[in-house]
């Protein structure tokens, strides 16, 4: 097979040049074997169970990221939703000691997040999810790794409020570190790689290996040199780089399953940004012409940047997973962190852009004496998008203690620097209403 | 020692055969291509890179070192 020098020079210039690499290595594996009604018993069984796989799990990274030549950012593991594993115990102090036991065999085995400290309550709670609930904010505030979220709406129940109550009195009560690795969701996919939003589900084997891609940068390029092209021409060009970014998660995806000797799952083809320059899915809204993200026409940008996203990477992977859209959280994106900075991005805008993205409202800064019912209402708001739109939506909030909107807060690493958004504290009676508001149209159309 | 000299001399030296060699430009940086064949080497690709960039460094000059397959996946479907 000949390359003709273009060919490679293109492949070059986004690895070099344009923050192209895979944003993680997600292995997924089921922990429900480790079930035991003693927490020292599940301790263990859940250590004997991972352990064999976290030992293998960074070298066999490793090698292939050293013979494709390729950057791995992040090499993560995700678990069964610790809820389940809760349920035979059903004492929160228990979970706690599931979350700390993680997130030491990660720090050991060099894993940088574990997902799936987390509940499906998007009908009700059980005695599992009850015990993760009470466990969630010491859990989360006394490690480092750990991940984990709430579902708390379905397209198949509707939105559970006081569930979406419960959610917002739980973050309130984590610190800033402990609330950016944890999300309220609606319909989150089984096969999820990113976080917080990883876990192992139901219908998967014993263990598979999932990527999530990155590469912004490469489709930014794409578009600015571009300037004078129409929207249906431009949305062909990130169609084409899309195909070529997921086609690389695709590859080391085969290449670390293969290294591992466990099935390939899933790619999710969001391409993920970061704070660093040059590796911003804004950055790309900006390009297609916005004068900054937020400004009117960036929900037309948003549409056409995940539409060609999508349609690119449908035919670059055999399989797509995940969220699968594209991904706008504020803090982690440097020009979207910016824009919030300076005032031009809302609450409401947001809300607007999550209904052409997967994204919701992810790492925003709200007051830390925020009210819960404005913190519920405000996830209320995002479920019931992503139940009449049926699609996966989160929240992802970080309550910074004294903080004013405008203020920024440095969460460091792929975090970025949180801005503090303005959120009304009037009086919001609906949330304490409670209940569950049922599914709309979307759920009898499948039946 | 010259950029090609110094390159081909740490590739001949671990029987690494040259298949191929071009030039282009990436991103306004004039740029050397080389497409080697490892299979009777006696390094593997992670020390080759690491002895590549060495040299590179005393060259001064960048070299990154791919697995074809990265190039297939990518500009072929």
């Amino acid at each position: 097979m000949r390359f003709d020098p273009r060919e490679i020079g293109e492949v070059l210039e986004m690895l070099l040049f344009r923050e192209l690499d895979i944003r993680a290595v997600t292995l997924s594996v089921n922990t429900l074997p480790a079930a035991r009604p003693r927490v020292g018993e599940l301790l263990q069984a859940l250590e004997e169970l991972l352990e064999p796989y976290l030992a293998r799990l960074k070298p066999a990274v490793e090698r292939v990221a050293s013979r494709l030549g390729v950057r791995v950012v992040t090499v993560r593991l995700a678990v069964s939703p610790v809820s389940m594993l809760l349920e035979p115990i059903g004492d929160w102090r228990a979970a706690v000691e599931v979350a700390q036991h993680l997130d030491k065999l990660a720090e050991k085995y060099g894993v940088d997040m574990v997902g799936g400290f987390s509940a499906f309550i998007h009908m009700g709670a059980s005695r599992g999810d009850k015990a993760l609930m009470e466990a969630l904010p010491e859990a989360l505030n006394s490690t480092a790794r750990v991940a984990g979220f709430l579902n708390v709406a379905s397209t198949a129940t509707g939105v559970n409020l006081d569930g979406v109550r419960k959610t917002a009195e739980l973050v309130l009560a984590m610190k800033p570190h402990a609330a950016a690795r944890f999300a309220a969701t609606a319909n989150l996919p089984e096969d999820v790689p990113f976080m917080p939003g990883a876990y192992h589900g139901l219908g998967l084997p014993d263990a598979v290996v999932n990527i999530a891609v990155s590469g912004p940068g490469v489709i930014e390029a794409v578009v600015r040199n571009m300037p004078d092209a129409d929207v249906r021409t431009l949305h062909d060009a990130i169609k084409r780089a899309a195909f070529k970014i997921t086609r690389l998660g695709e590859l080391v995806g085969k290449e670390v399953a293969k290294e591992l000797g466990l099935p390939f799952g899933t790619v999710d083809l969001s391409v993920a940004p970061s704070p660093k320059v040059g590796d911003s899915v804004a950055a790309v809204l900006e390009a297609i012409g916005l004068p900054r993200v937020g400004a009117p026409g960036s929900v037309f940008a948003l549409a056409l940047f995940t539409d060609a996203v999508k349609k690119g990477g449908a035919m670059a992977a055999s399989t797509i997973g995940g969220l699968s859209g594209a991904f706008i959280p504020v803090s982690e994106d440097a020009v979207m962190a910016k824009a919030a900075a300076k005032g031009a991005l809302t609450l409401d805008t947001l809300k607007a852009m999550a209904a052409v993205c997967n994204t919701g409202i992810d790492m925003v800064g709200i007051p830390g004496d925020a009210s819960p019912e404005a913190v519920a209402a405000l996830i209320a708001d995002v479920m019931a998008l992503a139940v009449h739109l049926d699609k996966p939506l989160g929240v992802r909030l970080v309550p910074i203690p004294g903080a004013k909107p405008g203020d920024v807060y440095d969460l460091g690493g792929l975090y970025g620097s949180v801005a503090v958004m303005n959120l009304p504290s009037s009086k919001i009676p609906l949330v304490s209403r409670g209940g569950t508001a049922p599914p709309g149209v979307e759920r009898l159309k499948k039946g | 020692m010259g950029i090609v000299a110094g390159i081909t001399s740490v590739l001949a030296r671990h029987n690494v055969n040259i298949v191929d060699i071009s030039q282009t430009v990436v991103r306004d940086i004039f740029s050397m291509i080389m497409v080697v064949d490892l299979s009777k080497a006696d390094v593997d690709i992670g020390q080759l890179r690491r002895e590549l960039e060495e040299e590179g460094k005393r060259l001064g000059v960048m070299v990154g070192i791919y697995h074809i397959d990265v190039f297939k996946y990518m500009q072929r479907i």
